[in-house]
């Protein structure tokens, strides 16, 4: 190896930026679609019909059980069959994220929902208040900051994950470094960088989420 | 939606055999990473607690730099830039001698990943236990050693042996990342399959269903082995 070039880098950063945006994309719209499933996924655990809570409870497990990637591969393939023509590698990857992270902040979401202690749901109901208000008034709020750093987490999970996103040929951060960096016979300085960049933003998210959790914990 | 079911696909030669090779890779790969990150995961963690505080800064970088990369990027950095960086001499070993490069090359960076987390997981455990244990040991005139040995890694240990449980689950799912270098394991080998038979369907169902029973089966022994090393009157698993 000669000398680590940093030129590469500053030339291709257009490229490379417009894959981070691919990537952020990504992240933000898996996580609309993954914790409104998963809310609702979460309701339907914690529901009194036992059917209801089976169907929610085998989702999360057979969801957890899978590789993302195979799942991102079953989309890919799967959604073409019922469309009849081919879809974009981005959909088909939201698509599983959706579905995969869903039964991940489902799990969040129930945990920090029984985080709060039963008998602060029973004083509630004694005192002649409805089931919903109290839901909204002394169970939701507690739960909330409870959940609210797991969430955090997950998704910075979330958006390390979105680099697998490369084997269905989206344009994402780190498949922009590599189609720089095979271009110009860079790639160690390519994905160097990479891996620089992913650090710096997860360890900087998880410090802030550290933070945040100090000043906001019950 | 018209698709034809043919699901002999899965079972003619040679399509049979691939499945089950790459499911071989799938195990091996997994069980030989799972071996190594728990060492390496245990002195890891074990090192957050020393006294040093310098030993303790480097076990502590040492789990941020892997947490915090995706591991896809820590499998390319492994495979393509480690050969480059290495001292000449083991570069050009590792590019022209190593036996299967991409198996133990995934072994590597299975096992470099999961042992940041099984640190974690082994940190939590031993910072769980109160201070005033370790301080009543050291003053009754146990060693810092035979502190650790009888005192901390004891009831440590099996307080992160249900998060344990979980990397040990993972740990089979992320194994599919090898197929990135080119590993011909169970999901690398059924999408392969599936390009040359046209029957995808059949060959994501049978994958998935063996991933499934994988962690069933991994799940029923987690639990076993914490029925037997749970501390008596102690909540190991947390409620939260």
């Amino acid at each position: 190896m000669s000398g680590f070039d940093l030129g590469v880098i500053i030339r291709s950063l257009p490229l490379l930026l417009e894959g981070m945006g691919v990537s952020l994309l990504l992240t933000v719209l898996a996580i609309a679609g993954g914790l409104s499933l998963g809310a609702v996924l979460a309701v339907l655990r914690l529901s009194r019909l036992r059917a209801v809570r089976t169907f929610a409870a085998t989702y999360v497990v057979l969801f957890r059980s899978l590789p993302l990637l195979l799942l991102i591969f079953w989309f890919y393939f799967l959604i073409p069959l019922f469309l009849g023509h081919p879809i974009a590698g981005f959909d088909a990857a939201l698509i599983a994220f959706v579905l995969f992270e869903a039964a991940f902040f489902c799990e969040i979401i129930r945990s920090g929902i029984q985080s709060v202690r039963q008998g602060q749901i029973m004083a509630g109901l004694a005192t002649g208040l409805p089931y919903g208000a109290v839901m909204r008034a002394i169970v939701l709020p507690q739960a909330f900051r409870n959940m609210v750093p797991v969430l955090l987490l997950q998704c910075i999970n979330l958006f390390k994950s979105t680099s697998l996103v490369y084997v269905v040929g989206v344009r994402d951060f780190l498949t922009a470094a590599e189609i720089v960096g095979t271009r110009d016979h860079q790639l160690t300085e390519l994905y160097v960088f990479a891996a620089l960049v992913y650090f710096t933003l997860c360890f900087g998210g998880a410090r802030l989420v550290k933070r945040l959790e100090r000043r906001y914990a019950l | 939606m018209r698709y034809s079911w043919k699901w002999s696909a899965v079972l003619t030669d040679p399509y049979f055999d691939w499945i089950i090779s790459g499911l071989e890779l799938t195990l091996l790969l997994s069980l030989i990473s799972w071996a190594i990150a728990l060492v390496l995961g245990c002195l890891i963690g074990i090192a957050r607690t020393a006294e040093t505080k310098w030993i303790r800064s480097l076990a502590a970088a040492y789990v941020e730099c892997f947490r915090n990369v995706p591991l896809l990027v820590i499998f390319f950095l492994w495979y393509f830039v480690a050969p480059e960086i290495l001292p000449r001499n083991a570069g050009l070993w590792v590019k022209r001698d190593l036996p299967f490069p991409e198996f133990w090359t995934s072994v590597v960076a299975l096992s470099t990943y999961t042992a940041a987390m099984v640190a974690e997981q082994v940190r939590a455990g031993i910072e769980a236990i109160p201070r005033g244990q370790a301080n009543a040991a050291l003053a009754s005139g146990l060693t810092r050693w035979q502190v650790y040995r009888y005192i901390l890694l004891p009831v440590g240990l099996r307080i992160a042996v249900p998060a344990l449980g979980n990397e040990f689950i993972n740990i089979f799912k992320n194994s599919s990342l090898a197929l990135s270098i080119g590993l011909l394991e169970l999901t690398s080998r059924t999408r392969q399959i599936s390009e040359y038979t046209y029957q995808p369907l059949e060959m994501f169902i049978t994958a998935s269903a063996v991933y499934f029973v994988i962690a069933m089966l991994t799940t029923a022994i987690m639990m076993a082995i914490e029925r037997r090393s749970r501390l008596p009157g102690m909540i190991t698993r947390a409620t939260r």
